[in-house]
This record gives structure tokens, sequence and C-alpha cells, in this order.
């Protein structure tokens, strides 16, 4: 591909975009119809794998399946429980469905780069990003999603009142003189929760999956014997890339679930 | 986009990454699987076990009480069954000694009456003796007519 008139370029420029409904729509209505299907499909397979291990489980030696299951939830519970102090009915739950949604959306980062796009190609699609969250609208979907149970978690834990106050007479003081820095100040470091949230998740993965594509274009990258050479190269490269990048995604996954939990409790607990 | 060499060597490195994943990673969640069903099935059985071995203590506690009852009653019916024999042999004893003693005062009693008889006899051969002499009006000699006064004794 890169032999193509533009080369290593346009091969790039190819994969990072996004399918879209209309060629013609732009902007705001240009839906990424490849981001909203891979994690809608990722998102579904997690809901009923989990379900059907759930509807199955024993109290006694459970299967293999349901171990793994059990590992996983025991896991995610065991650091909600860590940091969060308080009825874990619903933050247990979102912590899970944000540690493997997302882990399993990262994962899609393994796949050959060129593969999903190659056979949606077949069915006349030409432009396909397997990696929702390499997709900025993703992971700000889900920050957005956080940040909304930040403020919902604040006014369920101190009130309106006690938030507001909390808002603007932490960290200085109640002096009214301090209450536009304090709350300022509050206002930033609320909005940089999701910010930060997102950027770091989709930084991590786009650069992941820059970096495949970089290497991919090593396959087609001479000719003759250098060019065998440089294709011998791709593969190494490719494969040391893929083994480190299994570790990236779990920790990509295990940070967003992290702070998820610690930006709610931190609403949750009285400063 | 075609299909080319690039997609090729994608694949043959996914399938090196699959086969990393495989033979270094997999082993170690595997493991963790199976310990942790090995520990689940240990915890379940010792379970059992403490619940089997409760189960047989309970029926060996109510086995010896049920023994030490049945005991307990063998030996109040054996001490029912001795009290009644020494109470019958008592009674025996009794009775025994009852007729015993009726049977000597009876043969008291029949001795004592032939002893008043015989001497009632010999008074009466005596006052017999004395009429009879009276009315003769003369001794009669007791020693010779000794053979037919005892004769007449015997008759009364």
């Amino acid at each position: 591909m890169a032999s193509e008139p533009g080369g290593l370029t346009e091969y790039i420029q190819h994969h990072l975009t996004h399918l879209v409904p209309h060629a013609s729509k732009e902007g705001f209505w240009a839906v990424h119809l490849d981001s909203v299907a891979v994690s809608l499909v990722l998102g579904v397979l997690f809901c009923f794998w989990f379900w059907l291990k759930a509807r199955k489980a024993t109290a006694g030696v459970p299967s293999k399946g349901q171990a793994f299951v059990e590992i996983v939830l025991e896991f995610v519970d065991g650091q909600v429980k860590d940091v969060f102090h308080g009825d874990r009915r619903v933050l247990g739950p979102l912590a899970l469905t944000v540690f493997v949604w997302v882990f399993l959306m990262n994962a899609m980062d393994l796949l050959p780069v060129d593969l999903l796009p190659w056979i949606t190609e077949k069915f006349g699609i030409g432009h396909f990003r397997a990696v929702p969250t390499a997709d900025i609208n993703m992971t700000f979907a889900m920050s957005i999603t956080v940040f909304l149970l930040i403020i919902v978690y604040s006014f369920k834990a101190k009130g309106f009142g006690g938030y507001m106050h909390e808002l603007f007479t932490a960290p200085f003081g109640k002096h009214p003189a301090l209450w536009i820095p304090n709350f300022a100040l509050n206002l930033v470091e609320l909005l940089s929760k999701p910010v930060s949230l997102a950027m770091r998740l989709f930084g991590n993965m786009y650069a992941g999956e820059l970096v495949f594509m970089l290497i991919a274009g090593l396959f087609s990258a001479g000719a003759g014997l250098a060019g065998w050479a440089l294709y011998g190269a791709g593969i190494i490269g490719y494969t040391v890339w893929g083994i480190f990048h299994i570790l990236i995604i779990s920790i990509q996954a295990f940070i967003f679930m992290v702070l998820t939990i610690v930006y709610i409790s931190m609403a949750h607990d009285h400063h | 986009m075609d299909f080319n060499a690039t997609l090729i060597g994608e694949m043959i490195a996914f399938a090196i990454l699959i086969w990393f994943c495989v033979q270094f990673i997999w082993p170690h969640i595997n493991k963790a699987i199976e310990e942790r069903q090995i520990k689940i099935a240990e915890g379940l059985s010792a379970a059992e076990r403490a619940h089997a071995e409760l189960k047989a203590a309970d029926t060996k506690v109510a086995d010896e009480v049920r023994k030490a009852r049945q005991q307990a009653s063998e030996i109040i019916d054996k001490a029912q069954q001795q009290a009644n024999g020494i109470l019958d042999k008592a009674r025996a004893d009794a009775i025994a000694e009852i007729n015993r003693l009726k049977a000597v005062a009876q043969d008291d009693i029949a001795a004592m009456a032939q002893q008043a008889r015989e001497q009632l006899r010999e008074r009466v051969g005596a006052l017999a003796v004395q009429g009879a002499s009276k009315i003769v009006q003369r001794e009669v000699d007791a020693s010779t007519h000794k053979a037919l006064l005892d004769q007449l004794a015997a008759e009364i």
C-alpha cells in the first residue's frame, strides 16, 4: 500500500479515517459508525458472556469459565472495596463494566491493523477503524458519563447546599473574598477529571494504533533483498509491539477503572 | 484497498502473538483458575466431611443415650425381680415357720390330751376300785386284782 501514490502517509491517513454514514456528512453529524458498531458488539458480547456464566453459576466447584469470571469479578470488587467505603451495588458493576469493556475495546488493537478493513472492504466499506478507544468520541463518552456520576454522587452524598458550600469554601477558607478563587480552583479540578480520563486512554490507544501502522509500513517499504529484510523486521517489530501492547491495553483498562472508582469515591466522601 | 503482503505480514505477526499468549499468558490464568477450583473443591469437601462427622457424632451420642437408658431399665427390672424374690422367700419362710409351730403346738396338745386321758383313766380305775371295795365292804387287794382293774380301766 505504501507503494501507492502518497505512500505511507496515505496508508496511515486511510487507516485513520472513520466510517461515517455519508461522505457528504461532516462535522457534528458524521457519526463514527465503526466505533459505535465495534463498541456495541463488544459490550453485548461482554454482557452476554458474563450473564451466561452468572446464570449457570453454582455454589459448588465452578467450571473454568465461571472461575475466570469470578476471578475478574473479585479483582474488580477488591479494587472498589479498597477505595470506596460505601454501598458497592452500583459502583461495583460500573467498575466491572468499565474494566472489561475498555479492555475488550483496547484488545481490538491486537488484531492485524489491516484485517477488519480488508474484510469490510469486501462489503464495500472503505474505511473501518477497529479500536473504539482510539476514537476520542468514545473515550469522552465514557469519561463524561463518569463526570455526570461524579456530580450525581456529590449531590447525593452532600446535598445541594453541602456541595455548593464545598465548592466555594474549600480548599482556602470561608472568607467571602476567597469564594471566587475557591470556585475557580474546584472547577478546574472537576473539569480536569473527565478530560484527563478521556485523553489518557485515547492518547495511549491512538499512539499504539499509529505505531502498528508505522510498523506495517515496513512490510512494503523496500524491494528485493532489502525488501525481504524489512519484511522480516516488520514481522518481528509487529510481534514485539503486540506483546508489549498486551501490557498497555490491560494497564489502560485498569487505570480507567481505578480512576473512575477514585473520582466517584472522592465525590462520595466529605472533605 | 487491495489484499497484499502487508496483511500477510500482519497475520504472521498476529499468529506469533496468539502463540505467545497461548504459551506464556494463558497458562498463568489457567493456573489461577485451576487453583481456585481446587481451593473451592477442598473447602466444600472439608465442609461436607465436617458435616458427616457431626452427623456420626450425633448418632453415636443418641446410640449411647439409648443404650444407657436400656441398661438403666434393665437394672431397675432386675432390682424389682430381686425385691420380689426376697419378699416371696420371706413370705414362704414365714408360712413354713407358722406351719411348723402349728404342728408342734398340735403335737403338744395331742400329747397333753393323751396324758390327761391316761391320768383320767388311772383315776377312774382307782375310783372304781375304791367304789368296789366300799361296796363289798372289805378290802380288796389291789395287787391281786390288778389285772382285772387294768382291764376295767382300759375298757373305760
